[in-house]
């Protein structure tokens, strides 16, 4: 990994110079970015300071503007099957005509044109698999708006996992869940990593849940962006940079308290984590 | 009273006849069509969007009659109009709301105001708000059938991303569902069979044939082909069984289409409770 051709041609996420703006305001730019495959990439940062549009970029739904952004490779494509996605878990309404199977199989082949009636018994199998990779196989039949939200959560990465992709973005998928369902969640999404070598992007605004899993971590404040170890970019020193004012990290019980950044809306220190 | 409701001597004989085989086969059109579309209708949530489409049928309808054209043609340019509109503010449902209950208000005024305008035959009117199923005419039922056609086949080409983007929206867009799209264009299915529907069962019904069904089967399947099948039956029902029981009374399609329909509905949720 020392030529760079071969390190942008081999990354599973390769952003380079990479600048966004919305009118006058510059999300970011000048971001330089490869992930590797099977690596664990958390986004942090305040609300609006471009979490959500990064993953935007890398889901070929918003074109950047400067700079080149490749999944594995080329160029981001709608509906690419390179990219799982997970989303928050939100509230689905009790009576929608869906259960957990067609949800997974939807993210198989819901972008497709068609009624879809070829290859259903591949496709039956792959649904299949997917559910039983993340243990929801016994409730296959079940209508999605009666589950838990745990439950949904795992529907979600069989979901983003169904299409064998390369690359995982995650957009707060643990957000809403109970400290056991976000082990839970974080768990079937870090064996994947490791099983078949798949890159996580997640976006998240707490740490915590997945602190063991991180490899590296990308921190964007109002422009400003570190990228680094968690060890190198959750201390009192480069926060403190990044807000321009003083934060300090504090590790309490193998968790990380952030104190000082919630005037940005932003706070690590959620007192039902902290104890 | 009962009585007259509930009579089916002569019905053998009526069924004989041309005009009322025409209606039947409307209304199996129309059953067929509703069915299919009711479905995502309701998991969209867009049950008042289609009674505000069918408020502008009439209001489109209402129009033509004063201006001498044709009143389907009229029913269709008022209900595109408003399922454009409608498709157009997506799937925020409160603007949505809002937006629709102000126009559905200012149609339906215009629309009675430009009836009472109206110097021709009462049953004219009357037709466009209760629907009169036995004025179908071969015209009529050319027009159904190609719209029938039309959109079962461009929900044939569109329906994994509809379905997609009605059910999970986020996960839809991020995936690269034209979401945006499929908004209006659903919209505009939708507005298509409503102003057909309008000259058949009534403006004020409307929700019986293609909201009911899909809210029934959504009660005690979460397959989206049973429930696609059961709508479908369960319009069927409604619109051919409604119009077979109302020939011999002699009076109005629509009230036996939506006790059909209604009784549909809560026999779905009584089973539904069970099922939970």
């Amino acid at each position: 990994m020392t030529d760079v051709a071969t390190r942008v041609r081999t990354a599973a996420v390769s952003l380079r110079g990479a600048a966004l703006r919305f009118g006058e305001r510059t999300l970011w730019e000048g971001l330089d970015l490869d992930v590797a495959p099977g690596e664990f990439l958390a986004v942090l940062g305040p609300n609006g300071s471009g979490k959500t549009t990064l993953l935007r970029v890398l889901l070929g739904l918003q074109p950047l503007h400067a700079g080149q952004v490749l999944i594995g490779g080329r160029p981001p494509a709608r509906g690419s099957g390179a990219i799982g996605y997970v989303p928050q878990q939100k509230a689905l309404a009790e009576d929608l005509p869906l259960r957990a199977r067609d949800l997974v199989g939807l993210g198989l082949d819901g972008h497709r044109l068609g009624v879809g009636l070829r290859g259903r018994s591949v496709r039956r199998e792959r649904v299949r698999a997917a559910l039983e990779s993340v243990g929801a196989g016994h409730y296959a039949d079940a209508p999605v708006g009666r589950l838990s939200g745990g439950e949904q959560q795992r529907l979600r990465v069989a979901q983003a996992l169904v299409g064998d992709p390369s690359v995982l973005l995650c957009d707060e998928p643990l957000l809403s869940l109970d400290l056991a369902h976000q082990q839970v969640v974080a768990n079937l999404i870090e064996r994947r990593r490791r099983a078949a070598d798949t890159a996580v992007v997640f976006v998240t605004h707490e740490i915590n849940p997945i602190l063991p899993l991180v490899d590296r971590v990308l921190y964007l404040v109002d422009g400003r962006f570190r990228v680094g170890t968690p060890d190198e970019v959750m201390t009192s020193a480069t926060l403190s940079t990044l807000y321009r004012t003083d934060v300090d990290v504090l590790r309490v019980r193998g968790r990380l308290v952030v104190v000082g950044a919630d005037a940005r809306g932003h706070d690590h220190c959620h007192p039902e984590e902290a104890t | 009273m009962i009585e007259r409701l509930f009579t089916f001597t002569g019905t053998g004989e009526l069924l004989g006849q041309g005009f009322v085989q025409s209606a039947l086969l409307a209304a199996a059109l129309l059953g067929l069509v509703a069915g299919v579309l009711a479905p995502l209708i309701v998991a969209r949530g867009m049950a008042f969007a289609v009674h505000g489409t069918a408020e502008l049928a009439f209001t489109g309808g209402a129009a033509a009659l004063l201006a001498g054209v044709s009143v389907s043609l009229g029913a269709v340019a008022g209900a595109v109009t408003a399922g454009i509109v409608f498709g157009l503010l997506g799937l925020r449902a409160r603007e949505r709301d809002s937006v629709i209950g102000v126009v559905l208000a200012f149609g339906l005024g215009l629309g009675v105001l430009m009836i009472a305008l109206y110097p021709g035959r009462a049953a004219n009117k009357f037709g466009l708000l209760t629907g009169s199923i036995v004025a179908v005419d071969s015209t009529n039922l050319a027009v159904l059938g190609t719209v029938t056609v039309v959109v079962l086949a461009v929900l044939a080409v569109v329906y994994r991303p509809l379905l997609f983007a009605s059910t999970d929206p986020d996960v839809a867009v991020a995936r690269g569902v034209p979401v945006r799209l499929l908004s209006p264009l659903f919209a505009v299915l939708i507005a298509l069979t409503t102003a057909l529907a309008v000259p058949i069962v009534g403006a004020v019904i409307v929700l019986a044939v293609t909201v009911i069904p899909g809210a029934a089967a959504a009660r005690v399947t979460a397959s989206p082909v049973v429930a696609t099948l059961l709508a479908v039956l369960f319009a069927e029902l409604a619109l051919v069984g409604g119009t077979v029981a109302s020939l011999a009374p002699g009076l109005p399609v629509s009230g036996y289409v939506a006790t059909i329909a209604f009784l549909c509905y809560l026999g779905c949720r009584l089973l539904g409770r069970q099922r939970a």
